[in-house]
């Protein structure tokens, strides 16, 4: 043992001496360190890319302080397969596959914001039909996005029984998007110039009958794991992203309006159709797990009124726009966003007049609240990185592209 | 399997102890809950959730690698992934089994032109069924299931066949 290696054990290899044992970061609830004066030897923990609570293959190294996280490196790749890069040899029309991919539990959001920027290209006019319908599938997806969040986030809590309840719901979402667009997961719907397909004929009235009895289930939702005691400690003031921090770290969505900030997309660069529409963004106060689970309960609710009002007034007239067969935009470089189920997800586009995007920027505001992790995690008992990671709903198809 | 039916209120079963516990193998299929990509959220959430409800055939997700019998490999592997796939494999305790899900398992998928991904699973743990679809359907997992079963029944006839004759 020389001194080097003496070092390391007082603190720590990924810690880099950044934690002071004295002065616990704010939020820390307990934790008596050093009661004793005795220095433990650090453990470094790796979590993932296999572990069940990472929501795919995110691995993070936690590094302990007997049960008191110190430091947290995360480290992401696993899932790279090239989307950037592949898009720029597929045609314009195509890429949504590719997109629907990226972020794969909510690929409408993505496909739009590609169709959006693409368009911003085209001379062409988006029919008001398309736009309405842009909206309900993404409504639609969007509760099927947070009903999976739902689910997987009470399982990182320890419980299972709202896991199977969300997954009955969102079985009945799914229907409702696979008779919209022919998939169950990857649409491929919405491309440039409109929508693939129309309403087929009594899907407003199946639409109709699931949000007669949402409004209910969506209360027993949030009585089953919000109601819950236990559930309540394990996330009330725990994972806090102050204003501060989530604005330094550039996170978007509810992780983002969890912390108070009022921002959304929908509201702030109105498109598709919500600007017509009525709707509120709910904001949080505190930035905890508590909050930002509040928060996306709401938003389901949010949700599911926009549905209503877009089922309600969905105008007549063609779901798609006059596009050639094959898209050639003008040459040019456009970036355009959608508020996606975890933030803003915006495309930025290049394109050259080829039938090919000459280069594709995908936004995916999962990697910023992955980056925020590092900073959050530390300062925690270990139970509690699970809570964290599913509070943040990362997504690793959209951080590692 | 030989099944005797002896008179009375008793009935016995003659079987090796390989039949049996082949018998049960094939009811109890655990499989690691371990998704790569888009295909764990139909293969490993759907199939577990109240619709498709895979329970129902003893199939039930573990976390660890040292409790399972199958390995579903749910999505695209790259290059910095095999390696954990492969070591999950070498965890798992025979005999086990592999279905590649999905395109991207198989063969790659739509991401095959990208060099940073392996061309289908096989390249690295033995198949043993491989589903077609992107993402399939969880009724294609369920008959996944269904044929590994066959599989597994298959195997211990020709091993006792291979003992006897």
């Amino acid at each position: 043992m020389n001194g080097g290696s003496e070092e390391t054990l007082a603190t720590g290899v990924l810690g880099e001496g950044r934690h002071d044992p004295g002065t616990p970061p704010a939020g820390l609830r307990r934790a008596p360190a050093g009661v004793d004066g005795l220095t433990t030897e650090h453990l470094i923990i790796n979590m993932g890319p296999q572990h069940p609570s990472t929501h795919g293959v995110l691995r993070v190294l936690v590094e302990v302080d007997g049960e008191e996280v110190v430091a947290a490196e995360v480290s992401v790749g696993y899932l790279h397969r090239g989307i950037e890069k592949l898009a720029e040899y597929r045609r314009y029309d195509a890429v949504g596959t590719l997109l629907d991919r990226g972020d794969y539990i909510s690929g409408m959001m993505a496909e739009l914001a590609f169709a959006l920027a693409t368009e911003q290209l085209m001379d062409v006019e988006v029919p008001r039909k398309a736009h309405w319908l842009r909206s309900l599938a993404s409504e639609i997806n969007r509760i099927t996005s947070h009903l999976i969040w739902y689910g997987t986030f009470g399982l990182d809590a320890g419980g299972m029984g709202q896991f199977l309840y969300g997954m009955r719901d969102r079985e009945a979402l799914l229907d409702i998007l696979e008779a919209l667009s022919g998939s169950r997961m990857m649409f491929n719907y919405i491309r440039p110039g409109g929508v693939l397909a129309d309403m087929p004929t009594g899907l407003d009235a199946k639409i109709r009958a699931f949000l007669g009895t949402f409004d209910q289930y969506l209360d027993e939702h949030d009585q089953l794991l919000g109601g819950n005691e236990i559930f309540q400690a394990r996330v009330k003031g725990v994972g806090v992203i102050d204003r501060s921090t989530a604005l330094a770290f550039g996170l978007t969505g509810s992780n983002l309006r969890g912390a108070g900030v009022d921002f959304d997309v929908r509201k702030a660069r109105p498109y598709a159709a919500y600007p017509e529409l009525d709707f509120e963004v709910p904001l949080g106060t505190n930035g905890d797990a508590w909050d930002r689970y509040n928060v996306r309960m709401a938003e389901m609710r949010q949700s599911a009124r926009m549905i209503g009002q877009l089922i309600d007034g969905m105008p007549e007239g063609p779901h798609m726009a006059k596009v050639p067969r094959i898209i050639r935009p003008r040459a040019g470089e456009v970036y355009a966003s959608v508020e996606s189920t975890r933030g803003e997800t915006g495309i930025h586009l290049v394109s050259d007049g080829t039938e090919h995007p000459y280069r594709m920027h995908y936004r995916g505001p999962s990697l910023f609240a992955a980056q925020a992790l590092e900073e959050i995690l530390p300062g925690h008992l270990i139970a509690d990185v699970v809570v964290i990671i599913g509070s943040t709903d990362v997504m690793l198809g959209e951080i590692d592209r | 399997m030989a099944i005797e039916r002896l008179t009375g209120e008793h009935s016995m079963l003659f079987v090796r102890s390989e039949q049996l516990f082949d018998l049960a193998r094939r009811h109890s299929l655990w499989y690691l809950s371990f998704g790569i990509a888009c295909c764990a959220i139909e293969g490993l959430m759907s199939t577990s959730g109240p619709r498709f409800d895979f329970d129902r055939m003893g199939v039930f997700p573990r976390s660890s690698p040292r409790q399972v019998d199958v390995m579903i490999v749910a999505g695209t592997v790259n290059k910095k992934m095999a390696e954990t796939v492969k070591r999950l494999y070498d965890q798992m305790p025979e005999p086990k089994w592999v279905i590649a899900m999905g395109s991207c398992a198989s063969t790659g998928g739509p991401f095959r032109e990208y060099p940073n991904v392996v061309l289908g699973v096989d390249k690295i743990v033995p198949v043993d069924v491989y589903v077609p679809g992107c993402p399939p359907r969880p009724e294609s997992v369920q008959y996944a299931f269904i044929q590994l079963q066959k599989k597994i029944a298959k195997r211990t006839e020709e091993r006792l066949a291979a003992r006897n004759g």
